[in-house]
């Protein structure tokens, strides 16, 4: 069924088109693509979990003259990850926008950002992940500016011109590639690459044009703004989908192509930044004034677990020890998706019915949405990562790996971390449980809570107690090149 | 006597450096948009120097079309970037507008 | 045998599920949310009963569930799991009975029930934990469903108050996370052991063991307040009576104690845990909790802060009783966990009934209340002589086989003056409230009179549950050879740990 490696991408594409032809069912429209969409998602990740990875060459031109679709255990969980996240978000979506206007434009955009998204994360080659890389940009820029406030144009040229030089960073470093081995496929490459100057000058490129677009401290600067302001549903994608699949590529180039260029030394200076993130990002979400912009602080913490993984994936020995701390990292991003995800449909729900989203004055919000705070607060025991949630268990795995791999200093960065996380999420907690007004406006909570809530039970419960098969599936079918 | 590959490949390096610097130094949206251009131009450069193949021999095709792509994405992101530069004039002078009112 | 196998995970549902279903409940209807909290707590006893008897005849009930590679969730009922099951389970029924008496004009009510039902199923799942990851579950889940209730008032104290007591659990959370993974590093996954497990393997670092050890302990001392790490407790005062009753009596204080028990005996095996050096260090702080906090509690006239302060003592002495080698020693610390439970939740009952219907906080306000209200301060009186360790109650049984302990493991010079002493100070904080009580005249006018209704001094619900208790604590003493009591079960599980 390598069909649905197509349909993945089709679907979304042609409901764009379409949508803007007939913008009156536009929405009707986006959600029949992306559930269609997300079944194709399911049935790859089914095919990779029974079969191992699979190839499919476009138009049947052979790699290195085609484009060719890959999918294996790395992707495809991402990509079931992105599909749910994304339709979830467009069940949001239908009732957000009350402009026609901004409805009309809203409709094409996204549904070209989840093409966009599952372009990316089925490329098997540099070029074509540059291509849907651009794509992402485009399209994320725009529904960002769909606000159509100052901040957020303020914001959205800034990302844009943030982004801009980002890609052309990673271009850079793909013409070096293609200039030293010939060829752009990310198979070929993962048995050619060897460590000379010519191949660390183009590591070094793309790495750093992909930390730009991961907002890695000190290059996260363009991510607060950008996530805060724009509208809830695209602020979701972007904080769970968007910046995670720029560390996606990051990780197949390392893991992958240049695993024999890359040096411990240079693991650890990601990793030093991550947990210079980790705790700059938790403590400027404790003094923002936003719920939203305290979010986006919170991503920025979060992308910085992810990369602490990185020395200790590079320094432990092949085996269980590795696989453990590559699973978790993938169980961490996971449950960072769909928890914060979550978070950002529920801050929708809360702007949309207090009229602001400032968290000093969210009183009342307690009993008025008690189910969204609720998911308020699942969410944020996945962030914080208490048990039962996934990122209990990734914490877990980051103190194990630690101790392994004789890095012990990682684990009072995760201890300060916890502790800010937890002072941010129960600072929201305490003001929603205080005296305050409540509006009367009537919430139609079948599409406007409930996807929320079931990205948070994901999050908290599934990820945390059902992920015994996501190791399976990453032991037997890691990685693409048997490396 | 210096390759022509290596001439233009070293020409498409200094561009993307000049783009570079200028992109880090300036605030205002037009230069800086300008100097991404110049990078991105700087790329193609190197790209094109990457598909030379002699006098006789047959350009390599592949970098050209990447080229292509490339130049058609800068020119899009130009395109939007411009297109939302000027949306935010426009509310910029709105809202000067409306604040001059107000203080008359 | 099959269904007692499941039966640790029916025992957590018969909470788990009442409770969710009681956060769906309208706030007015009040008969399905009562009858939906004494279902779960009737048929909770009822499967506990039924755990007993199993246990009592060494069959064994396990369920495992793998996460992860290396992580399995492990429910698992042994004789230590089955006391503390067994007091949190009574002792849920009697103040759930109180709270639905307690709060019952209320706002929020439904709320309240719902999280009080997670927090003790988050208590029993930790009570059946049967290796350390699950303890770690359990003990965070405990945390989560505890704060709300701590915040249930809603004013900037009640908040500010919870805000103290998460950040103290959560960092002590944290730290205990640290060791036992750490420990996970070095050892593998631990299973819950008789006699322990870490004794067995041979290739280990002592000085990382003593490491490990620091950690865990810090991490439960937060919980089961040791100084220095005994803060929130008091703060956590604000919260109603039902939560400080359950909280110091049952859930949160006991968790930590319990979690200690646990990784001395069956992690790392009391005599390992001896040869290590481990027992001295947790033995002198538990020493000095237990004076510190009699000393405190001595110049608070706020009850329930002295009361807390009481507890902050009283706890440690559990810690104490594990800290000593030798059986007798370690049956004095495990029967206190049970002895202790049931006279402090007397004292927490009967405080919040001065509260509720005389509108008393502080000891200076108890002149006479004992004619005003018999019962409770009877009940006060009983539990209160308890706690100083006149015999036949409960308190004594604890305290003699503690010194009995100490003698047989050679320590008793400093373990019997620091007995003796805190007897003393019991005595000197709490004789005089039962004087005032009993013996002075009665103020003309309480401060917050509810008028008397029915024969008795307060509604049933209020009034039966400290009476039940502290007969608990007079049949725990006087009828302690007695099988199935709490010291019969000390007995049998200091006998299968040496």
């Amino acid at each position: 069924m390598s069909n649905a490696i197509i349909w993945v991408i089709m679907v979304p594409f042609l409901g764009s088109l379409v949508s803007i032809i007939w913008s009156r069912y536009a929405s009707l429209i986006a959600i029949i693509s992306n559930l269609a969409a997300l079944i194709a998602s399911t049935v790859i990740l089914t095919q990779v979990y029974q079969s191992g990875p699979f190839i499919h060459e476009l138009g049947g031109w052979q790699a290195g003259l085609g484009i060719s679709l890959r999918a294996d255990a790395l992707s495809s969980i991402l990509l079931v990850m992105s599909m749910t996240v994304i339709s979830a978000a467009t069940f949001y979506a239908s009732t957000y926008f009350t402009d026609a206007a901004k409805r009309a434009r809203f409709w094409p955009l996204w549904l070209m950002l989840t093409v966009a998204l599952n372009a990316l994360l089925l490329s098997g080659d540099l070029f074509n992940l540059y291509v849907t890389l651009e794509l992402l940009g485009l399209s994320a820029v725009a529904l960002t500016a769909l606000s159509d406030n100052r901040a957020a144009l303020q914001a959205a040229i800034r990302y844009l011109s943030i982004g801009l030089l980002g890609s052309l960073v990673f271009l850079a470093g793909v013409a070096l590639v293609y200039a030293g081995y010939g060829t752009l496929d990310l198979a070929a490459l993962a048995k050619v690459v060897q460590a000379n100057p010519l191949s660390q000058v183009a590591f070094g490129l793309m790495t750093a044009g992909l930390l730009i677009k991961s907002a890695l401290f000190p290059l996260h600067f363009w991510l607060p703004s950008a996530h805060a302001s724009a509208p809830a549903p695209v602020s979701a994608a972007l904080s769970a989908l968007v910046v995670k699949v720029a560390v996606y590529i990051l990780l197949r180039l390392w893991i992958d192509v240049f695993d024999l260029v890359l040096t411990p030394a240079s693991a650890m200076l990601l990793g030093t930044l991550g947990a210079i993130a980790v705790i700059w990002g938790s403590w400027q979400a404790l003094q923002a004034q936003r719920l939203k912009l305290m979010a986006a602080y919170s991503t920025v913490a979060q992308i910085g677990y992810l990369f602490i993984f990185l020395p200790l994936i590079v320094v432990l020995p092949e085996g269980t020890l590795q696989d453990a701390a590559f699973t978790a990292l993938l169980l961490m991003a996971l449950t960072h998706g769909f928890a914060k995800s979550a978070f950002f449909l529920s801050a929708g729900v809360i702007q949309q019915y207090c009229g602001h989203d400032r968290i000093a004055e969210l009183g009342g919000t307690a009993r008025a949405l008690p189910l969204t705070i609720f998911v308020i607060a699942l969410s944020g025991v996945a962030l914080i990562g208490l048990p039962p949630s996934g990122s209990f268990l990734g914490k877990w795995y980051l103190i194990s790996s630690s101790f392994h791999a004789g890095q012990w200093w990682w684990i009072p960065v995760i201890v300060v971390g916890s502790i800010l996380a937890t002072a941010y999420v129960f600072r929201i907690l305490g003001h929603a449980f205080g005296p305050g007004e409540s509006i009367g406006r009537v919430l139609n909570w079948g599409r406007e809570e409930i996807p929320a809530l079931m990205l948070a039970l994901i999050a908290t419960l599934i990820l945390g107690f059902g992920s015994a098969e996501l190791w399976d599936l990453v032991a037997q079918h890691g990685d693409t090149t048997g490396n | 006597m210096i390759s022509t590959q290596l001439l233009y490949s070293l020409a498409g390096v200094g561009l993307f450096a000049i783009g570079l610097r200028a992109t880090l130094l300036h605030h205002l949206l037009l230069p800086r948009l300008l100097a991404l251009n110049v990078c991105g131009a700087g790329v193609f450069l190197i790209f094109i120097a990457v598909a030379y193949a002699g006098i006789e021999g047959m350009a390599d095709p592949v970098p050209h079309a990447l080229v292509l792509t490339g130049i058609v994405v800068a020119v899009s992101a130009t395109a939007m970037a411009l297109a939302l530069g000027r949306r935010l004039e426009s509310k910029e002078s709105e809202t000067m507008k409306s604040e001059a009112m107000k203080d008359e | 045998m099959d269904f007692f196998d499941n039966l640790p995970l029916l025992i957590l549902l018969s909470s788990l599920l009442p409770g969710m279903a009681i956060f769906l409940v309208r706030e007015e209807n009040h008969v399905l949310r009562t009858s939906l909290n004494l279902f779960g707590a009737v048929t909770k006893l009822a499967l506990v009963g039924l755990m007993i008897w199993g246990v009592y005849h060494e069959w064994v009930s396990e369920m495992r569930w793998q996460i992860a590679p290396g992580l399995e969730l492990v429910l698992h009922a042994d004789a230590l799991s089955v006391v503390f099951v067994t007091l949190s389970t009574v002792l849920w029924l009697v103040t759930t009975i109180y709270a639905i008496g307690y709060l019952e004009h209320s706002p929020h009510r439904s709320r309240f029930f719902g999280f009080f039902s997670l927090c003790v199923t988050a208590t029993v799942g930790l009570a059946l934990a049967g290796n350390l990851f699950t303890f770690v579950i359990f003990y965070e889940l405990l945390t989560l469903a505890t704060y709300p209730l701590v915040a249930h008032k809603g004013t900037p104290e009640a908040v500010r108050g919870a805000r103290v007591y998460l950040t103290y659990t959560l960092g002590g959370g944290v730290l205990l996370l640290i060791g036992v993974v750490w420990l996970h590093t070095i050892a593998g996954p631990i299973d819950f052991q008789e006699r322990g497990v870490l004794s067995g393997l041979t290739d280990l670092d002592p000085w990382t063991l003593r490491w490990i050890f620091l950690f865990m302990i810090i991490g439960l001392g937060v919980k089961a307040a040791l100084f220095p790490f005994h803060g929130w407790l008091p703060k956590a005062m604000v919260a109603p009576a039902p939560v400080s009753a359950l909280l110091h009596a049952v859930a949160v204080v006991k968790a930590g104690a319990f979690g200690i028990i646990r990784v001395v005996y069956d992690v790392f095996g009391v005599e390992y845990a001896a040869a290590l050096g481990l027992l001295p260090f947790l033995g002198a702080i538990a020493a000095f909790t237990i004076v510190y906090g009699s000393v405190k509690a001595l110049s608070q006239d706020h009850l329930k802060r002295r009361l807390a302060y009481s507890t902050i003592s009283q706890v440690s002495y559990i810690a104490l009783g594990t800290a000593i080698l030798g059986p007798l020693a370690t049956i004095g610390g495990v029967v206190h966990l049970v002895h202790q439970g049931v006279m402090k939740i007397t004292l927490f009952f009967a405080a919040g009934n001065y509260a509720e219907t005389l509108g008393i906080h502080h000891v200076s306000e108890m002149d006479g209340v004992g004619k005003r209200m018999p019962a409770t301060t009877l009940a006060f009186s009983v539990a209160a002589l308890g706690m100083i360790g006149i015999p036949p109650i409960a308190g004594f049984i604890s305290k003699w086989y503690l010194g009995l302990g100490a003698l047989q493991a050679g320590a008793g010079f400093w373990v019997i003056p620091v007995l003796v002493a805190s007897s003393l100070l019991n005595a000197a904080y709490f004789l005089p409230i039962l004087y005032r009580a009993w013996f002075k005249p009665a103020v003309v006018k309480w401060p917050a009179e509810k008028p008397q209704s029915g024969r008795w001094e307060m509604p049933g619900a209020l009034m039966w549950p400290p009476v039940i208790t502290a007969i608990l604590a007079l049949l725990f003493g006087l009828l302690a050879g007695a099988p199935f009591s709490p010291l019969e079960w000390a007995t049998l599980i200091a006998t299968r740990e040496y």
